[in-house]
């Protein structure tokens, strides 16, 4: 092969690598991306059944009961607006509580969604964004509603 | 004072990147010969803010806590270790350290690259001042990491107890020498690219470097791996969380570059491509360090918003990587051609391992940053996980591990040795492990048999270099290719193993009652409570027993009270074909406990493959320098006294 066709030959497979990568990744996010819901998303109806999801919002108080099997609890996330029920199959993470917030990650089967993974706020420091985002839109509510 | 005279340190440090930087425009300009003040600036640079990083670690050592970072992030009541690696484990610490890394390199250039020609070496040395000017005002503006309080408090707020851990001391320190090294590729591409000196001589000068780089990049994200691991309690290997993706990027580009070098450096073709992939590779460190640092993507290393660091960083990335690039497209097609090659041969080998890592490469940066491009445009929060990786990752990880055995049997240049009949007994050792998953588990998913299937085949395919020669007399150099390449095997077989074969039970347990995982029995005996310097626990005592003598283990829940937190510590015990992995979980009210129980065979084959890619690494490095010794340098001389 001469040179200037090589050069040619490799921007070429450059070029195709970079479409191969580009539309690969089209693919795989259109059917696998998780979109981020609070129960009042749900309640509009936003959550498509089957389709992976991260649910977020807070532990409503009361809400969590232990399910017989022992490791499976049900609880209710709220962000003022709507209530989703959640159960999960699983160990907690430590600073899951009632009253404070937590993003489950799994999908809605029949009005309930089934988380596969709860994430907490690790401490005052550390916590998902969205729970930031979230918290901070909850205190600015009441502070418009005081 | 002392932190005081780590600040001061900064400042100079900055000052004398500044003057490094104007010396290399009034060097290309005017051709004056600066390069040993240059050199000499550098390595005085590299020196300062080492001293600003020691004085970082003696505030912490001593907990003084009228600096604002320790009183963050430290504890007088805490181990020693951990109040010194403290340092490094929060925002501004952690950037003192690149910073610092960064600057060091930039010295060792200056002391010991007698590779490249001088006018090269001049113009690199001052694009590692313009990187190191970007990163010290970032420190200095957004984030001194020596600031003051006034009165000082009586008691520091502590540390994460999730980072109160051994990996702390080592995960970081060495992923930023990984990060940072790359610097040096880039530094030295920006240069040859300004002076259009990119030959096999450059390539010779960044080689090390890269391999350096590689190594400690393979070696942070393995034992990060590990840490996450057992820390998090969750029994998982890689989470394709954000944080790890930022990591394994400039992985992924590195190793594309390390392939790519060779070509430029045994061939002089791949010019314009090599010099890229510096670029990329090294943009990819800055697009990881912005990742992180800013805290704009959901993750398990989720820190604080503080939006003026995140814009601060961008804007930084955006200045080098952008004109990175726009001198790539000015002097990148002023390159000559490179030597030729046919089709099938060592070249395209490499080139087909080059295509297939920049795919991935983009396939992970697509997916890694497209919530934060959702977002941006919709204003919708989304997140890409586990699935869409593994879906779309996988299989091109597989194809690229099956080529990796082909690729080393062709020969430079042109076709040569019936390539084809040398991998007849690796495609044999392949098929037969295909007929034994079919018949042992029948049910097993595509992904892990194809992964046992391509492990065996390269296991085999890796060595055959050394077959047919006296393996004693090949250089170190192509035992660390043979030591790699076996490596990738390796942990791919542990990968498939495991998503294979654990057995994984989650149960409620009192105590005296047996669980079943796997080729185990576990007895819970009891629950007691546990101290340790600055936490209280309470620990499962189990009694686990297969066959033979019974093997005990204690996971625990961990108090910690600065700050207040709890944490699991899993007890995961080791044997020759897997481990025993167990968690405690909450109680119930009738006396029982939650327990999750893994075997997971062979799963530390995963972190031995990494361990053995790292030393391929390391057996290339060392084969390449003794060589360098051997040859000394004769054109540097030449051109220097002449």
């Amino acid at each position: 092969m001469k040179p200037k066709n090589q050069r040619l030959v490799l921007v070429a497979a450059a070029v195709v690598a970079l479409v191969a990568a580009v539309l690969l990744a089209m693919w795989g996010l259109r059917s696998q991306a998780a979109y981020f819901l609070t129960p009042a998303d749900i309640a509009a109806g936003k959550g498509e059944p089957g389709a992976s999801l991260r649910l977020g919002g807070m532990v409503e108080r009361g809400s969590i009961e232990r399910l017989p099997d022992g490791v499976s609890i049900r609880f209710v996330l709220t962000d003022g607006k709507a209530r989703t029920p959640v159960t999960f199959r699983g160990i907690v993470p430590d600073l899951f509580r009632e009253g404070s917030g937590a993003v489950a990650e799994g999908q809605m089967q029949s009005g309930t969604f089934v988380a596969d993974k709860i994430l907490a706020k690790h401490d005052e420091r550390y916590m998902p964004p969205e729970l930031g985002n979230l918290a901070a839109e909850h205190k600015a509510g009441k502070t418009l509603v005081k | 004072m002392i932190a005081e005279a780590g600040l001061a340190a900064l400042w100079l440090a900055a000052g004398l990147a500044a003057l490094q930087l104007f010396l290399m425009i009034v060097a290309l300009r005017s051709g004056i010969a600066v390069a040993r003040a240059m050199r000499g600036i550098a390595v005085v640079q590299g020196a300062l803010t080492l001293g600003a990083f020691a004085m970082l670690l003696l505030v912490f050592a001593r907990t003084d806590l009228s600096v604002a970072l320790v009183f963050e992030n430290s504890h007088s009541a805490k181990p020693f270790i951990y109040k010194v690696a403290g340092a490094w484990g929060n925002h501004e610490g952690s950037m003192l350290l690149w910073v610092t890394v960064l600057a060091a390199a930039g010295a060792f250039v200056a002391r010991l690259s007698r590779r490249t020609s001088e006018k090269t070496l001049v113009a690199a040395l001052g694009a590692q001042a313009a990187l190191a000017l970007g990163f010290y005002a970032f420190l200095l503006i957004a984030s001194n990491p020596f600031a003051r309080l006034d009165p000082a408090p009586l008691e520091g707020r502590g540390l994460n107890p999730l980072l109160q851990d051994p990996g702390l001391a080592f995960h970081p320190p060495t992923l930023y020498f990984g990060y940072v090294g790359l610097s040096v590729a880039f530094s030295l591409a920006v240069g040859a690219l300004l002076t259009g000196q990119v030959d096999s001589r450059l390539a010779r000068a960044m080689r090390p470097w890269v391999l350096a780089a590689w190594i400690f990049l393979t070696l942070g994200i393995t034992a990060g791996s590990y840490w996450a691991y057992y820390e998090l309690g969750w029994g998982g290997y890689w989470f394709w969380d954000p944080v790890e993706n930022a990591s394994l990027m400039p992985w992924l580009a590195a190793t594309a570059l390390l392939h790519s070098i060779n070509v430029l450096a045994a061939r002089g073709a791949l010019k314009a491509w090599t010099m890229m992939l510096a670029v990329i590779a090294f943009s990819m460190s800055m697009v990881g360090t912005f990742l992180v640092r800013s805290g704009v993507l959901t993750s398990v290393h989720a820190f604080a918003i503080d939006p003026q660091r995140g814009t601060f960083l961008l804007a930084l990335l955006a200045i080098y990587v952008g004109a990175a690039f726009v001198l790539f497209a000015w002097r990148g097609a002023a390159l000559k051609e490179g030597a030729p090659f046919e089709l099938v041969s060592r070249e395209s080998g490499l080139v087909l391992n080059n295509l297939l890592l920049s795919v991935i490469l983009g396939v992970v940066f697509v997916g890694t940053l497209y919530p934060l491009f959702v977002e941006a445009v919709s204003g919708e929060k989304l997140s890409v996980g586990a699935p869409y990786f593994n879906a779309v990752a996988g299989p091109l990880a597989l194809i690229l591990a099956a080529l990796v055995g082909l690729g080393p049997l062709l020969s430079w240049r042109r076709k040569s040795r019936p390539v084809l009949r040398r991998l007849t007994v690796p495609a044999l050792i392949a098929a037969t492990m295909l007929v034994i998953s079919v018949i042992v588990a029948p049910a097993m998913g595509i992904l892990p048999r194809l992964g046992l299937m391509v492990a065996a085949f390269l296991a085999v395919a890796s060595i055959l270099p050394l077959v047919g020669r006296n393996p004693f007399r090949a250089p170190l150099a192509t035992w660390g290719m043979v030591v790699a390449h076996f490596g990738i095997a390796v942990s791919l077989a542990g990968m498939a193993a495991n998503g294979a074969f654990t057995a994984e039970t989650l149960s409620v347990a009192r105590p005296g009652e047996t669980l079943r995982v796997g080729p185990w029995l576990v007895q819970l005996e009891g629950v007691v409570p546990g101290a340790g310097q600055n936490w209280t626990a309470i620990a499962a005592q189990l009694r686990a027993t297969r066959g033979q003598g019974p093997v005990m283990l204690e996971p625990q829940t961990r108090y910690f009270s600065n700050p207040v937190m709890e944490t699991n510590e899993a007890a995961i015990r080791t044997f020759w074909n897997g481990q025993l992995y167990t968690v405690l979980g909450k109680p119930d009210r009738a006396g029982g406990w939650q327990l999750r129980l893994w075997w997971k065979p062979f799963v530390t084959l995963i972190w031995a493959g990494g361990a053995l890619i790292a030393l391929g690494g390391a057996l290339a490095l060392l084969g390449r320098l003794r060589l360098r010794r051997r040859r000394p340098p004769t054109e540097w001389r030449q051109e220097r006294y002449a």
